[in-house]
């Protein structure tokens, strides 16, 4: 387990980049180079990614970055390992880097091919639970209730369990991280890499701009949103599902803080009524029930499927 | 030593893709593209072929993974037909647009709906603007042999970009024939090893195919029709290359049977072809002063080359197993919009002919050459394109 201190001082999300104040992928994509160095290759497809890198001849990023189709960061970093194999190239990590539409929405397709084939790379998901790039839109990663410019009165679905679909994939690893949680989210890559096959992370990444709140807060919003319960930090680990600091003393609901806390903070949630949060604070719980009993277990995959 | 197989052009493509000692291919079944990549993963699997292949999940995936396998530095292949092509679209862009080298057979198929699974052109001309060359083979040698001299031109520095070579669904993919494959040494003479433009590289780390403004964007573009440019000055010098190797050579860009003296040439691509050159044959017995002339590049087209042609010629009549819905057939439109600003430009006359795998004969081709000499003695074009052996 890395220590703040023991971090690589090395910067290769360099200065610069184009980036809104407070943004939570920019944070954790900086954290990502950290953890894995500089012999990587960054598969990057339409997403905030895109703009944040620099426009050409400019970039921001340190490492080769392959920018892709919106729907095809599986389908090309599949052929990146493919490439790198027949060329008998060993020390490179490939790491797909995209948000949550070209990963739950748009992608699942590629990522899902990717993962059955086993490629051999790590996939990040970096999810601001809408598009951000095209200015706050609904995706399948956006929770009930939430505000976005298509869903002006907030939206009527549930937010798409997308690390459990990636676990019904029998892949080595599947964890979630948030921006707020940094030595996590930095030992969960150090273990990614070192193990072979599709390894999946997906990330909670606060974002000001769409969630309505101030530039500052964005380390406070995922704290938040771990606190309450509704982000929840666990692993997958060849099928063992393990709750992660500070999640895994949130199985007791006296621990957790109520959602009603979160959703205060944060613009996106203005219209939501008491019924709703009343709704939202249940199935929270309900979700914690399985967590309870996937930990006192334990854990295995066959509870993993009794989750889903 | 040259070898002497018979096989289908299908099967062929497979052996053009080991001969070119291929690294990466990415593919997805699909009618009557299936026997290709099916010989392929034989080959890879019996260790015929040293190579990494992809099972991938969709078309548009068998595309994106070799623009990333080509992005990382190694010779990549795939093959598809119809609605899988059109699947690809978007990739096909962005793979010209990387200018990356990849050779993509497309074993042509008419689109839906309704389903169908029998040849037209109208799946790989629907990508015409994609800024990928464009190949169209006659028969199963010229399959193997055109797929080997893809490489050759798609790797050369003046040119990177992708090609397609198109070959008809059934009319050649599943058709047995005799073929030579020549010996592996010379082709690799011909061939030699893959040498990136460009490729994703820890040492060097570029962000690739990142946001370009419109101070940019413009010459990214030009500098694509300048590849256009070289590579139509490419074929004929590298087929000739190839003939003088291997015996086989098919005219560069357009394939001309008896034009010299033509007073009506018969303009074609695929296999039709060379059921106009048995129409030739046939006219020029009956004292019809007859050409064909087999567009064999159709990106870039072969404008010049078609100019020239048409210098002694009172006519041009093409024939497109394709239509452009409200308008005609591109190889009409592009033969007329290549001679247009010309001094004594000769009638062009369009034919719609085999859509959906109709079966388009010799003397198919003879009928409407016999209907355009029509048009020659009256002086004038009365239908800009007819449909031949449309039902009443």
């Amino acid at each position: 387990m890395v220590t703040i201190k023991e971090l690589s001082k090395e910067e290769y999300l360099l200065k610069g980049h184009a980036a809104c104040a407070g943004c939570g992928p920019a944070v954790s994509l900086r954290l990502l180079f950290k953890a894995l160095g500089n012999k990587i290759i960054l598969v990057v497809p339409a997403c905030c990614t895109t703009v944040i890198q620099g426009p050409y001849p400019f970039t921001s990023s340190a490492v080769p970055l392959q920018n892709i189709l919106f729907e095809s960061t599986g389908a090309a970093a599949s052929g990146i390992v493919a490439a790198l194999r027949q060329r008998k190239i060993e020390d490179i990590t490939v790491v797909g880097w995209a948000g949550d539409g070209g990963t739950v929405d748009i992608g699942i397709q590629a990522l899902s091919g990717a993962a059955e084939r086993g490629t051999d790379f790590i996939y990040i998901c970096y999810d601001n639970e809408a598009y951000g790039n095209t200015g706050m839109q609904r995706s399948g990663a956006t929770p009930y209730g939430a505000w976005t410019t298509t869903t002006p009165s907030g939206k009527k679905e549930r937010k798409k369990d997308m690390p459990l679909i990636m676990a019904a994939h029998r892949i080595p690893y599947v964890a979630t991280a948030c921006t707020s949680y940094p030595l996590d989210f930095v030992n969960k890559l150090r273990k990614a890499k070192d193990m072979k096959g599709t390894k999946y992370i997906h990330l909670l990444a606060p974002c000001p701009t769409g969630w309505r709140y101030d530039t500052s807060k964005t380390v406070e919003m995922g704290r938040l949103a771990v606190q309450s319960g509704l982000w929840v930090l666990y692993e997958i680990e060849n099928g063992k599902f393990r709750l992660n600091v500070p999640s895994d003393r949130l199985v007791d609901k006296t621990k957790r803080k109520p959602v009603k806390d979160y959703f205060a903070t944060q613009g996106r949630f203005r219209g939501l009524t008491e019924e709703d949060i009343q709704r939202i604070q249940k199935w929270v719980d309900e979700d914690w029930e399985q967590y309870g009993k996937l930990t006192s277990n334990n854990a295995s995959d066959l509870a993993m499927h009794g989750k889903i | 030593m040259v070898q002497t197989i018979i096989d289908t052009a299908n099967h062929l493509a497979g052996y053009a893709a080991k001969a070119a000692r291929v690294k990466v291919i990415a593919a997805y079944p699909i009618t009557p593209q299936t026997t290709i990549v099916e010989k392929i993963a034989d080959f890879v699997e019996n260790g015929q072929m040293d190579a990494e292949y992809i099972r991938v999940e969709s078309e548009h995936s068998a595309m994106v993974a070799c623009i990333g396998a080509a992005a990382t530095g190694v010779r990549t292949f795939t093959a598809t037909s119809a609605q899988g092509l059109a699947l690809m679209h978007e990739a096909l862009h962005w793979a010209s647009g990387s200018r990356l080298p990849i050779v993509m057979a497309v074993v042509n198929r008419a689109m839906g709906a309704p389903w169908s699974i029998w040849p037209d052109l109208s799946d790989s001309l629907s990508q015409r603007d994609t800024g990928w060359i464009q190949f169209y083979c006659a028969d199963n040698q010229e399959v193997f042999d055109t797929i080997i001299q893809a490489y050759k031109l798609c790797e050369d520095e003046k040119v990177f970009l992708p090609a397609m070579v198109c070959l008809e669904g059934f009319i050649l993919s599943h058709t047995y024939a005799p073929a030579k494959i020549p010996d592996q040494e010379k082709i690799d003479a011909f061939l030699p090893e893959y040498k990136a433009g460009w490729v994703l590289d820890i040492n060097r780390p570029y962000s690739h195919a990142n946001l370009v403004s419109p101070e940019w964007y413009m010459e990214f573009r030009y500098m694509i029709q300048e590849a256009m440019e070289n590579a139509k000055r490419l074929i004929p010098q590298i087929d000739k290359e190839y003939g003088k190797l291997f015996g086989t050579e098919y005219g560069g860009l357009v394939e001309k049977y008896m034009c010299e003296d033509a007073d009506l040439v018969m303009v074609t691509m695929g296999t039709m072809g060379s059921d106009a050159k048995l129409a030739v044959d046939k006219l020029r017995k009956e004292g019809h002063k007859v050409g064909a002339a087999r567009v064999r590049v159709y990106r870039p087209f072969p404008t010049e080359e078609i100019a020239k042609l048409a210098e002694h010629t009172q006519m041009l009549a093409t024939v497109d197993r394709h239509i452009s819905f409200g308008m005609e057939g591109f190889l009409a439109s592009e033969t007329k919009a290549s001679l247009f600003n010309r001094k004594d430009r000769p009638l062009v006359a369009g034919f719609i002919a085999g859509l959906g795998g109709r079966d388009v004969t010799s003397e198919t081709i003879e009928r409407m050459a016999k209907k355009a000499m029509k048009s020659i003695s009256v002086g004038s074009v009365k239908k800009e394109t007819e449909w031949v052996d449309l039902r009443e």
